[in-house]
């Protein structure tokens, strides 16, 4: 089946099997590596990608439901040479170790910050019509959806404040 | 090189380089999704087909019959590899389980089959046409029932010892403790699962995949197949965590090699995420029972410790018992480690085997005596501290311990005077509070490691050693000991890691990839410094190297003068170390928080004092404290493998069943290194980290959980229908 997505920006065009993951679509197809693929039931959060400004477990959509989406991975954030904030505060703070889990933890991250600057509530928000703060309980509860088994949420926190106050 | 007595004033103690917090060199690649891990490496050979594999459903049995016709015919199915038309591959030194082949089933989601299609899709789609008619047995599935005649791991050894006279020393102990305490099954669930891409061409095999031990994966893979070791190369640049579980050479390479053998093109295979859990390794679950008897000042009299695990193989247990001759002291004393037989998958090594599950156990029992005793549990243990030779094994002696100096300092840290002894009594609105302490040790052993250095024209170095990088720095602290040794700055530095055509390093596992693997750079860095002073003409074990520069007596060289140049080096370790217990200690302490009313339970606070000598990296080796921490947390809150035990599985096999902590669970963590130097371990005289920070966090929570709701429970994972019960009353 033909879909047409514009991915970091970038007009892409393909041809997939329905049974095709967004996932699948961007490691396999596309062969953006950078997306992973820990348990392909979204239950781990490696594969978060921003689908129209908003994030998403990348495993659990088939790629021809985002005909015409727009799709940032990790690797339209930000070069090794040329790094998002973000990025750059995840290695200021070692904020990962094997470093598999840390693309999605970043895709997070990021969306994170702008979820709760437009006000979005998470299950630990006391005043659901109040600005929402930038508490340590309410990052660390927003990214609740990205395993890291390195244990590197103390840092990730840390990363994600020092941008957050930035 | 080798390294024969204790080091001496040498290079690293006026280190420049070695012992700053760096940041990874290979962070950049890792945040931005460039760093290249096993299953996505598309360009490392053409024409990639998918490989998708079957497991057993059931735990132990024969298959009657497979039909693949269905299977075969399905579009775009390349090849089949079925059990039942394969002779089982052959064995390695690290595996218990068979891997694959013929028609005998050992434990369930043994590899079956693989099914190798054009796409993902067609792949697994093709595998769920596969019809599976097994002869199901009964095993043997809980341990609880199967550890009674269990035998001893091993005759001596770390299995058994005796010393004085424990019974009655025991029983005439004013105070006591005995108690019983289990551990479950636990699974690694690294994030990245097991991966592979194999090519053949002609009798040579590649394999780019994620493995801890790159040369044990090129001799299993060998001796597996069937073929000469010289014909497999094995390539594992980046590897997405592995705590154990990726020691030895698994199914994906198995069934990569051989489905791209039969479907004559390269094969990639990343196992699925529910066949992890069952068909890789994980930790057994354990029963321990300790018995601590202590004079009424609360010093140790009497200790014994015995364990209990089961594995398929009855071989290679999780020796809870390991930590138990080495904390503390006393003069009679008992250590049993038993092992039953289950048909279970394969038990074997996650992240401090033995002391992860052992401190859980005897630094709770700890905690429960010093209860008894009405003594600080803190105090307790700096009582019955150790110096000079292993308490449990007198003939050696102890390399270089601050344990002391852990507790004091933690306890300072942690405001631990805050800490009211009578558990249940201290309240925060609706939460019970409450705050545990525990000890931590573990081996810091050493193993050969080599490498090779090659200078460039332009004075670049570049290393190469076969030694991984699995989360732990490793990239980081080669670069720092070859730029230090060298005298240049990190950025002439460039390292490569995990090809097995590079020189054999010790790996990583065992928390001793970081002292080992930076001896064997360093040896190899010395060897190319003496092959530069040949060059041009002077002594270079005399002079001193920095900026690039060689210095002695006034003169200077510039070394890239020395032109392009290659030296290998390998640091092997002398017999006096026999002598020698060389040892990681830490202070744990944790402070939580318990909802009065519905019993959940939140870690408020976490800090570690670690004493492990010279730290290389204080940025990475506080995040590999702080995760084994996490880790710890997990396997005193949540991680349990459920065993199915009618038809023997682990039950709750993937990310959703099986739990471990999240960024929710996780507050912030704090991890304090000593300042300390034990040249016993390596002429870095730095221990490794990687497992230290599993061992004891997990009591210290637990015992903190204890403090703050006056229930004490011995069955990990504490869960809250464990206690839920005997709370307090709210209000």
């Amino acid at each position: 089946m033909p879909l047409r997505m514009k991915i970091n920006g970038e007009a892409r065009e393909l041809e997939l099997d329905t049974r095709t993951t967004l996932l699948d679509a961007l490691r396999e197809h596309l062969q953006l590596t950078g997306t992973k693929k820990g348990c392909d039931h979204g239950q781990c959060g490696a594969c978060t990608v921003i689908v129209n400004g908003e994030r998403i477990n990348s495993c659990l959509s088939l790629a021809v439901q985002h005909e015409g989406d727009e799709i940032t991975t990790i690797e339209g954030l930000g070069t090794p040479g040329d790094l998002h904030p973000m990025q750059a505060a995840f290695v200021k703070h070692d904020g990962y170790q094997c470093g598999y889990c840390t693309p999605g933890q970043i895709c997070s991250a990021v969306s994170v910050l702008k979820e709760i600057r437009n006000g979005v509530p998470s299950h630990v928000t006391d005043d659901l019509a109040g600005d929402i703060g930038l508490s340590n309980i309410e990052l660390r509860e927003r990214m609740s959806g990205n395993i890291c088994r390195c244990g590197a949420y103390s840092n990730i926190a840390e990363a994600m404040t020092e941008v957050a106050e930035a | 090189m080798e390294f024969n007595a204790p080091a001496g004033q040498n290079l690293f103690d006026r280190a420049k380089i070695v012992g700053k917090s760096t940041p990874r060199i290979d962070g950049p690649l890792k945040v931005t999704g460039t760093a290249p891990y096993a299953a996505e490496r598309h360009g490392v050979a053409a024409n990639q087909a998918y490989g998708w594999i079957v497991g057993s459903a059931i735990a132990k049995g024969r298959i009657r019959s497979m039909d693949l016709d269905a299977a075969r015919r399905a579009p775009g199915v390349i090849a089949i590899v079925a059990a039942t038309e394969h002779e089982p591959v052959g064995t390695s030194d690290y595996n218990y389980a068979p891997l694959f082949g013929g028609n005998e089933v050992s434990h369930y989601h043994q590899a079956i089959a693989v099914v190798v299609a054009e796409t993902f899709e067609q792949a697994r789609s093709a595998a769920g046409l596969i019809g599976t008619e097994y002869d199901r047995v009964d095993g043997s599935f809980d341990l609880a029932s199967s550890k009674d005649g269990a035998p001893l791991a091993s005759e001596g050894g770390s299995d058994f010892a005796k010393l004085g006279k424990f019974e009655e020393a025991f029983a005439a102990a004013p105070v006591k403790v005995d108690e019983t305490y289990t551990t479950p099954d636990e699974s690694h669930a690294m994030m990245e699962p097991f991966a592979t891409i194999a090519a053949w061409d002609g009798p040579d095999l590649t394999l780019w995949t994620s493995n801890q031990m790159i040369h044990w994966g090129k001799q299993a893979m060998a001796s597996i197949l069937g073929m000469p070791e010289e014909n497999v190369r094995v390539d594992s640049p980046f590897i997405g965590g592995g705590f154990g579980g990726k020691l030895f050479v698994r199914a994906d390479a198995v069934m990569a090699a051989l489905g791209a053998k039969a479907a004559n093109r390269p094969v990639k295979i990343a196992m699925q995420r529910p066949l992890m859990f069952n068909n890789g390794t994980h930790r057994h679950a354990t029963i321990q029972r300790l018995r601590i008897g202590a004079e009424r000042d609360g010093r140790i009299t009497a200790i014994a410790h015995q364990n209990w695990s089961g594995n398929i193989t009855q071989k290679e247990g999780e020796n809870g018992t390991l930590q138990t001759p080495k904390l503390y002291a006393g003069a009679n004393r008992l250590i049993e480690n038993r092992i039953a037989q289950l048909d279970l998958p394969e038990g074997n090594a996650m992240r401090a085997p033995g002391e992860a599950a052992g401190h859980l156990a005897l630094e709770v029992a700890m905690d429960e005596l010093a209860e008894k005793l009405a003594m600080d549990p803190v105090e307790l243990r700096i009582l019955n501290d150790a110096s000079g030779t292993v308490p449990g094994d007198p003939d050696t002696k102890i390399s270089d311990r601050h344990l002391v100096r852990c507790l004091r300092e933690g306890a300072e840290r942690f405001g631990w005077s805050k800490r009211n002894a009578v558990p249940g009594q201290q309240r925060d609105g609706r939460w019970l509070t409450g705050m545990g302490v525990a000890a931590g040790y573990r081996a810091g052993p050493t193993t050969k490691s080599a490498a090779r250095v090659r200078m460039s024209a332009d004075g670049h170095v570049t290393v190469e050693t076969d030694m991984t990088d699995i989360g732990t720095g490793s990239y980081t602290i080669i670069a720092q000991t070859a730029a230090e040794t060298m005298g240049l700055p990190l950025e002439s530095v460039t390292v490569k890691l995990g090809d097995s055509s590079f020189p054999v390093s010790s790996g990583s596992g065992g928390q001793w990839g970081a002292a080992s693997s930076t001896a064997g750079v360093y040896a190899a860095c010395v060897n190319l410094r003496r092959m530069i002073g040949e060059k041009l003409n002077f002594d270079a074990d005399a002079a001193n190297f920095a900026d690039g520069r060689a210095t002695l007596d006034n003169q200077s060289w510039r070394i890239a003068d020395a032109g392009e140049l290659t030296a290998d080096g390998e640091m092997n370790y002398g017999d006096f170390k026999d002598g020698y217990d060389v040892g990681t200690y830490a202070g744990h302490f944790a402070e939580v928080r318990v909802d009065a009313y519905t019993g959940e339970t939140h870690v408020t606070r976490m800090l570690a004092v670690c004493d492990a000598g010279r730290i290389l990296n204080p940025l990475s080796a506080r995040s590999q404290v702080i995760g084994g921490m996490v880790m710890a947390a997990g396997a005193t809150l949540m991680e349990d493998l459920h065993v199915d035990k009618r038809f023997g599985f682990f039950v709750n096999h993937d990310l959703a069943g099986y739990e471990v902590p999240v960024h929710a669970d996780i507050p912030h963590q704090e991890c304090i290194f000593l300042d300390t130097l034990d040249p016993v371990i390596s002429p870095m005289k730095a221990k490794g980290v990687g497992e230290l920070g599993i061992c004891g966090p997990g009591a210290a929570v637990a015992n903190a959980i204890y403090n703050a709701i006056g229930v004490r429970v011995r069955e990990y994972p504490v869960t809250l229908d464990k206690y839920l019960d005997r709370l307090p009353p709210a209000a």
